[in-house]
């Protein structure tokens, strides 16, 4: 379909779901809960009501992310939504890449990481602590991983603690899930196609 | 809870950290997100609506995922858990599923699993047109992407474990 977008770009695409999402009538009591649906906020995402599906799972994914992404200490928020990007890009998940493109820019006050990614992929022109951390994030999401231990060691000679490089580990992880999601179960569409 | 302050999960169990290890202490900084990767673990292998994939089936998905990983330590704690002989061989990559009449979903879930860059909707119309349900294809795609990021979790602190100075 004409209207789906195949290149990487931080501009947040529609998602289109390629099965049906539950339908809020229809959505039983536990469905409800999970999409934390309350008589002042029923506006609910077709990314989430098609994953509703999956109940059991939805209500536990989204404390889990949210936990990957956001708890405070270890690797840094932006640095942590590069390693989501890296893992999005092993993937070619453009809905998630854009959105973690998007927040990266944001969270680093700076486009140029990822402008270099998004024109070279993975020749792009880093830092060497950011190299590091693409790369074994990038090597983590192949199936199997392909991190080696001269990539660990590149990260700890770039300056990045034990507990900043699990954080690493999680967030590239936490895409191999999220990806499979996204780019599986929809499509990336323009603004308003969707 | 071990000393280290982190419960004895399928995560902290296969990842080859012992109690002690200076990664025991990085993991329990972190004891939140490996419980919550624990009751993912239950909700994706063990829910209490199974719609159309069994705790069996599941298990068996889950131990050909970890072999497709590389980990067959993994694979082997999820082939522990298959009750039915009949499907067992499931958990074998090599095997194409057809003898269980499961063809189409695991050439589906190998796709996902190995290179899902290259899953198209073809793909999931596939399975619509096998009978297989909108729900059941979310179903599977969560067995997979959890079992994805799993793995690499265990992947990466594996390494992490072997390059401690």
């Amino acid at each position: 379909m004409s209207d789906v977008i195949g290149k990487f770009t931080r501009n947040v695409p529609d998602w289109r779901p390629r099965v049906a999402p539950v339908r809020l009538d229809e959505a039983t009591p536990a469905q409800l809960d999970a999409l934390q649906v309350t008589p002042s906020n029923t506006k609910v995402s077709d990314y989430v009501l098609t994953l509703a599906h999956d109940v059991e799972t939805l209500k536990v994914r989204s404390p889990l992310f949210n936990a990957i992404m956001y708890d405070s200490g270890g690797m840094s928020r932006a640095e942590r939504e590069l390693s989501a990007l890296a893992a999005s890009m092993v993937n070619r998940c453009i809905y998630c890449a854009a959105v973690h493109a998007a927040r990266h820019a944001q969270l680093a006050k700076d486009t140029t990481v990822t402008d270099e990614l998004f024109a070279k992929g993975e020749d792009a022109d880093l830092s060497p602590r950011d190299r590091a951390i693409f790369d074994l994030a990038f090597a983590l999401a192949k199936t199997p991983s392909e991190a080696t231990p001269e990539q660990m060691q590149a990260l700890r000679d770039a300056g990045l603690d034990d507990a900043e490089i699990f954080d690493l580990i999680l967030s590239s992880a936490l895409f191999g899930w999220a990806n499979r999601l996204m780019h599986i179960l929809g499509d990336p569409v323009r603004k308003g196609s969707a | 809870m071990s000393r280290d302050g982190i419960a004895r999960t399928t995560l902290t169990e296969m990842s080859c950290v012992a109690p002690g290890d200076r990664l025991a202490a990085v993991m329990a900084g972190r004891a939140n997100v490996i419980e919550m990767t624990r009751a993912a673990e239950d909700a994706v292998l063990c829910p209490r609506e199974t719609g159309g994939w069994s705790h069996d089936l599941r298990a068996a998905l889950a131990a050909r995922i970890a072999r497709q990983n590389g980990l067959s330590d993994l694979g082997t704690r999820y082939s522990a858990m298959i009750g039915d002989a009949a499907i067992a061989d499931l958990a074998d990559p090599g095997k194409d599923g057809a003898a269980q009449g499961l063809g189409a979903v695991c050439a589906f879930m190998d796709g996902v699993s190995v290179c899902p860059r290259d899953v198209t909707a073809a793909d999931l119309a596939g399975l619509q047109a096998a009978g297989i349900s909108d729900a059941d294809i979310v179903r599977l795609c969560e067995i997979s992407a959890f079992m994805a990021y799993q793995a690499r979790v265990i992947a990466g602190l594996k390494l992490m474990q072997e390059t401690v100075a």
